[in-house]
């Protein structure tokens, strides 16, 4: 299919172009992550100055009208719910993988598979609406009022499991075939295969896959505002509404000026700073597996 | 261990696990039965083409289908050339072990690891205020390809690598130059990763919300132009389930669309993919 208008064997203007425009798009999309980095700072930099970091913590609210702008609360309640939904979440997660891997006939397992794919597919916003319609007040016939952090918990758990699944699937799918026939030539069990075997294999990649949860959750903001409740306390137990950092920015950016304004890109500085930290933890984990090729 | 032990433990755990699975299953049928049956009824022809009246209440999402196609549209007008360039960058041009690639292929992991609502942030700093494009779908789209470029770039580079190294070999044997190379053999090879790159970029840009609330807006008019403001499918639930009264049914005919959507846009590209895996085999 070699076109004949072209000059093949010349290395011209065309070669020289192509490799510099393509280097500068590459530059471009490499520098993304620093602009984005150093868009935040710049507009945050207000609240650093004027408002200084301590008092994010030792203001007596949130009350960015007054003046008066604690996160603490915020920050509370965007670790529980993302600690709630990590614990509900990875059992489920490594579980299906397992599932899908050794206990399923072969039909039900791609269909399986195929289900969490479209789970994890399914927008936020989806999520977030059925909670509201179905989960909310279901929690809130058990246990008035119903928005409340176990919502949020339980929303965020369906959304990160498929994430945990298909890491942990992927990863398991990596165990060298000859370890699965070596252990059941030698009697074991299944499930002494999958805990003494399988799972100290997979180690690394479920923890990759836990950690993806976790970022997941982290920064996800439209389910957990729509169930949430979004009021700014510290919780005291599960059926406590809540407000997440997340749903904080989305609520107030819209009218949110000077001081509130920056102190809004501070709280965004700082999520991204955590979901940072443990996405490169979990990206310098993923290849660290414990076996030796089987080669 | 006595024998009869290990029984019970195995099965114990299949038990368990069976339980997992249902657990996970439970809640994947209750949301899609659940859209299904309060949004079913609502969908029409006329729901999909018309123009909503009384804050969505009633009419149907004809403005906002436009809306989000623009959005869409702009994002990957922007991210496709932009990740097909960084692709070819990084696996035509550098080493694998290259300090530059290694560079720019860590800051996209982290940069696809970015909560939406950061980007959201950023595209209100830069595109709406800085470059003065206000609440726009251009502000929308621009905002969103940042969001969607590093998947788009991990799909096309993957399906770069996949080509075997011989036709790159082969091809500087007969003396074609590396832009002929590229254009004649590498990208036809590459181009279902390409297409499989964009499904899944589409797929990540229709479903996002927390982007577009302060980037792209509310406006649920038709737009005249990529500066008026214009409202996607999920700003528009989003919309009807927080802050207008009576506006559920139609929120769920809208969930419904969107969902069929996503659906299709992931139906294809694993379709795409496994076609292209299996001509690979043939070929090989």
């Amino acid at each position: 299919m070699i076109s004949f208008s072209s000059n093949t064997l010349s290395r011209s203007r065309s070669d020289f172009l192509l490799s510099e425009s393509v280097r500068l798009l590459a530059l471009t999309a490499g520098g993304l992550l620093l602009l984005v980095v150093a868009f935040l700072f710049h507009e945050s930099w207000p609240a650093l100055q004027g408002i200084g970091l301590s008092r994010f913590f030792s203001d007596p609210d949130w009350y960015p009208t007054d003046n008066s702008y604690r996160l603490t609360s915020m920050v509370w309640g965007t670790l529980l719910a993302t600690t709630g939904a990590v614990l509900f979440a990875t059992p489920l997660g490594i579980l299906s993988a397992l599932f899908c891997h050794f206990y399923a006939p072969p039909l039900l397992s791609r269909w399986y598979r195929r289900m969490v794919e479209l789970l994890a597919g399914i927008p936020s916003v989806v999520f977030g609406f059925w909670g509201l319609m179905v989960l909310v007040p279901l929690i809130g016939r058990w246990h008035p009022p119903g928005p409340s952090l176990m919502a949020g918990v339980l929303i965020l758990t369906l959304m990160i499991m498929p994430t945990i699944m298909l890491v942990s699937h992927a990863s398991i799918a990596h165990v060298p075939i000859a370890y699965i026939h070596t252990t059941s030539a030698l009697g074991f069990s299944r499930w002494s295969m999958i805990w003494h075997v399988i799972l100290p294999t997979t180690k690394m990649g479920l923890f990759t896959g836990i950690l993806l949860g976790l970022a997941r959750a982290l920064g996800e903001t439209m389910a957990v505002l729509m169930v949430c409740g979004n009021v700014v306390q510290t919780p005291s137990h599960l059926f406590d509404p809540v407000r997440t950092l997340t749903a904080n920015i989305a609520l107030e950016m819209a009218y949110a000026l000077g001081d509130h304004r920056a102190a809004l890109f501070m709280s965004g500085l700082f999520l991204m700073g955590l979901v940072v930290l443990v996405v490169s933890t979990a990206e310098s984990l993923r290849h660290q597996n414990t076996y030796v090729s089987a080669k | 261990m006595s024998l009869q032990s290990r029984h019970g433990q195995d099965y114990c755990l299949s038990v368990l696990i069976w339980t997992g699975a249902t657990l996970v299953t439970i809640p994947f049928i209750w949301v899609m039965g659940d859209l299904l049956w309060n949004g079913w009824d609502h969908l029409s022809f006329s729901f999909v083409f018309s123009a909503p009246q009384n804050a969505g209440r009633e009419g149907g999402i004809g403005p906002i289908l436009i809306s989000t196609l623009l959005i869409v549209g702009i994002c990957m007008g922007t991210a496709v050339p932009m990740g097909l360039g960084t692709a070819l960058f990084l696996s035509e041009y550098t080493r694998h072990d290259h300090v530059l690639g290694r560079l720019i292929r860590g800051s996209l992991d982290v940069l696809a690891g970015v909560p939406s609502i950061v980007f959201g942030l950023f595209g209100n700093a830069l595109f709406c205020q800085i470059l003065g494009l206000g609440f726009s779908i251009l502000s929308g789209g621009l905002t969103l390809a940042c969001m969607v470029l590093p998947i788009v770039i991990r799909t096309v580079e993957e399906s770069f690598h996949a080509i075997s190294h011989e036709q790159r070999v082969s091809a500087a044997a007969l003396g074609l130059s590396k832009t002929t190379t590229i254009r004649t053999i590498l990208l036809p090879a590459a181009f279902p990763g390409l297409l499989v790159g964009i499904i899944l970029g589409l797929g990540r840009a229709v479903a996002e919300t927390a982007a577009l609330i302060f980037t792209s807006g509310y406006v649920a008019r038709t737009p005249e132009s990529l500066m008026d403001s214009g409202r996607s499918l999920a700003v528009h639930i989003y919309d009807l389930a927080m802050n207008v009264a009576g506006g559920n049914p139609h929120a769920y005919a809208t969930a419904l669309v969107l969902v069929g959507l996503v659906f299709i846009i992931n139906f294809a590209s694993s379709w795409i993919a496994a076609r292209w895996t299996s001509c690979n085999r043939l070929s090989a």
